[in-house]
């Protein structure tokens, strides 16, 4: 029986890719070499740039008091998990941030580091690593002051265990940005049937409705664990224009902006300092 | 990350202009110049006899770089007024602000180079200028995504140097190779006409500060002030006649231009009259009437050497971006100085594509992405096309004598001069 108890735990610091889901990774599989055609399978990411990277640099300039506009993120460590080709690494690096790209897919992995070791800026602020999130937790801890999630919630096998690794790396309040669908009957018949059966946005295949997270489940998992929910905004894409652009609805694809919470070391000391203080006074008044 | 190429006007101000801004500070950016550098240091006394008519958007334009402060310290000449009228008749339309803003100013090129030099020196850790630098030969990157070449443009200069970019801007003027290169096709036509420039000094002293301009059957005259004693003289003329006017004495070549501006010679009676009457019956529907028509100054002498031809053509180039590649200035574009829009235009384009690659290196982007490119082309050829195609039309149309014609831009140019909305447009 107990072994029996054994199997049914979740282990967070597992070497196995409990949160990566390998049917997903076999689909990627398949379009890693079409990352880079920005009028191809992925057009719709590409364009995603253009208000995801502003989402992005805004929050993080207004949580900012010292940086300059010519080289907004330098100095912020970000870890971009789930990056595939590279395509939202990149205009980060470009910004300054020296960023950290995983991606459990190699020839995803293959495909982003070839494609940024044509930019010699890039090369140097850009690390590429083949490698699911819980693999890099142990080396990486408290390592990063921002964690990039786009488009992948949607694809793990198990968002607490994400959500608790994304904890772990994170600095204390360090920021997380997810990008994600939400789980309705307008994501169903939009996002899976018109944008990957009808329109083509996406490749065939590429999501599935059940896995898709409602916002109010993502902010209950985000603030059990943790993290402090700032922003919630809705996204949507206009198939004619192929663009992006911000809405209130958040009932097809939306964008979270959380924080971790601060050191827990600083509250430790504001409860035991009244103890102190208590001793302190009492040796004092033995002594007097 | 940006390679200009072309330093004349536009090249080096969009080089100066992506200098100066602040989501480039850390980018680096090259300004190829087939030409050695010029010092710009002592203007000379006298007047260099080529000058552009620069608009006030284009003022602001230099203004953002900081090298409009330098042309005022050097010398501008501010223009109020233009008079415009034809010499087959008495129509005339008359271009003033209402207020006391300047309408344009009259500057000599070589002092905006001055301006732009300085504004370029300032910014030497950003922007390298390469002087004596010809481009021989461009690699284009190839549209497959997954081979191993690099994905940038290949520049190769004369001396076997290499430079690799994000984005190649052509400035290389009307015969552009960057152009050529990359194989975009260019609509051109050669008018049958040179414009023969000079720095003129007139009879007595004036404000000068109305530039003229009257339709010849044979091109347009234009005088532009350049002071209260000097104008700067472009008359777009057949290449026969402008060649005639550069070999004959000074003293002929003045009286052609006082008898150019002065002569009635071309008038018909019967057009006169009918203008007349329209302008009349004009004067009935709005009584305030037509502005007053002003008198050309008189023209005394011209400066020894200043005298200079250079053939006119139209041009437009049917894309103005490729992946990695945008063209600006004459290099896209090319007019007819009638109107003097043309280093306007190119100005106009360095505003926007400016703007859109600022807006592109704050959102991260790969600035030689089409998408913020061809947002560049849209605005600048639903712009350029219009104005371009209106100078034609204007050449054309006052490029003859026959009567019915006359009649009809005689009425059109009254009515136009009656109609405030048409000319603030304009």
């Amino acid at each position: 029986q107990l072994s029996l108890f054994r199997f049914t735990v979740k282990r967070p610091f597992s070497t196995s890719h409990s949160s990566v889901d390998s049917k997903e990774m076999k689909k990627f599989q398949l379009l890693a070499h079409k990352w880079w055609d920005e009028e191809g399978e992925y057009a719709a990411l590409h364009s995603m740039n253009d208000i995801r990277v502003p989402f992005i640099r805004d929050t993080l300039l207004s949580m900012s008091s010292n940086y300059h506009l010519g080289n907004p993120l330098s100095g912020i460590k970000i870890l971009d998990v789930g990056c595939g080709g590279g395509l939202l690494s990149e205009p980060l690096g470009r910004l300054g941030a020296s960023v950290t790209g995983i991606d459990p897919v190699e020839d995803n992995i293959r495909t982003a580091d070839r494609h940024k070791s044509f930019d010699p800026v890039l090369a140097k602020r850009i690390q590429y690593k083949s490698s699911s999130l819980e693999e890099i937790v142990e080396e990486s801890m408290e390592t990063f002051d921002v964690i990039v999630a786009s488009e992948v919630v949607e694809h793990v096998a198990d968002l607490e265990t994400f959500i608790k690794c994304c904890s772990q790396v994170l600095k204390p309040e360090g920021s997380l940005f997810i990008t994600t669908i939400n789980k309705t009957q307008l994501s169903y018949v939009l996002g899976i049937v018109v944008a990957e059966k009808i329109m083509g946005i996406v490749p065939e295949g590429t999501h599935e409705w059940e896995k898709f997270v409602p916002p109010e489940e993502l902010e209950r998992l985000l603030e059990s664990n943790g993290f402090s929910v700032k922003s919630m905004k809705g996204m949507l894409y206009n198939p004619l224009s192929g663009s992006w652009s911000w809405v209130e609805s958040t009932s097809l694809n939306y964008a979270v902006h959380a924080v971790k919470a601060g050191a827990p070391a600083q509250s430790h000391a504001t409860d035991t300092l009244p103890e102190t203080d208590v001793q302190q006074r009492s040796a004092t008044a033995g002594t007097a | 990350d940006v390679v200009v190429s072309g330093g004349g006007m536009v090249g080096s101000a969009m080089a100066a202009v992506l200098g100066h801004d602040i989501h480039f500070h850390d980018k680096k950016i090259a300004l190829l110049e087939a030409g050695p550098r010029k010092e710009y240091d002592h203007m000379p006394d006298s007047y260099s006899n080529r000058v552009s008519s620069i608009s006030p958007g284009s003022a602001t334009l230099l203004s953002s770089c900081g090298a409009w402060d330098h042309v005022c310290s050097l010398r501008l000449k501010p223009f109020r007024r233009m008079q415009v009228w034809d010499a087959c008749s008495e129509a005339m339309i008359v271009f003033e602000k209402d207020d006391l803003d300047d309408m344009g100013y009259i500057v000599e090129n070589d002092v905006i180079m001055s301006a732009l030099t300085k504004q370029l020196d300032a910014v030497a850790d950003r922007v390298e200028v390469f002087y004596s630098s010809k481009a021989v030969g461009y690699t284009w990157p190839l549209p497959s995504h997954g081979c191993d070449t690099s994905p940038w443009v290949q520049v190769e200069l004369a001396d076997g140097r290499r430079l690799q970019t994000k984005l190649l801007i052509g400035a290389d003027g009307h015969n552009s190779m960057v152009r050529k290169e990359a194989e975009i096709k260019n609509i051109e036509h050669q008018y049958d006409q040179s414009a023969v420039v000079a720095t003129l000094h007139l009879s007595e002293a004036t404000d000068n500060n109305v530039a003229w301009q009257r339709f010849l059957p044979t091109g347009p005259i234009a005088l532009l002030p350049l002071s209260d004693t000097a104008s700067s003289l472009v008359w777009s003329t057949s290449h026969d006649h402008a060649s005639e006017l550069l070999t004959m004495d000074e003293e002929s070549f003045v009286d052609s231009i006082n008898s150019a501006f002065w002569s009635n010679i071309n008038h018909s009676d019967f057009i006169d009259t009918a203008g007349a009457m329209f302008r009349s019956a004009i004067s009935l529907l709005k009584p305030s009437g037509t502005a007053v028509r002003q008198l050309p100054p008189s023209v005394a002498k011209v400066d020894a050497e200043s005298r200079a031809m250079f053939p006119l053509g139209l041009g437009h180039a049917t894309e103005y971006v490729q992946h990695r590649v945008a063209l600006i200035g004459d290099a896209a574009h090319r007019v007819h100085p009638l109107a003097g829009q043309g280093v306007n235009l190119g100005f106009g384009d360095i505003a926007c594509l400016a703007h859109h690659l600022s807006a592109a290196a704050f959102n991260g982007s790969d600035l030689g992405s089409l998408k913020h490119l061809l947002k560049f082309e849209t605005e600048r050829q639903r712009h350029n096309v219009s104005l371009i195609a209106a100078t034609d039309v204007l050449k054309r149309l006052y490029s003859t004598t026959l009567a019915p014609l006359v009649l009809l831009r005689t009425w059109g140019l009254q009515a136009t001069n009656a109609l405030p909305p048409v000319k603030v447009r304009i």
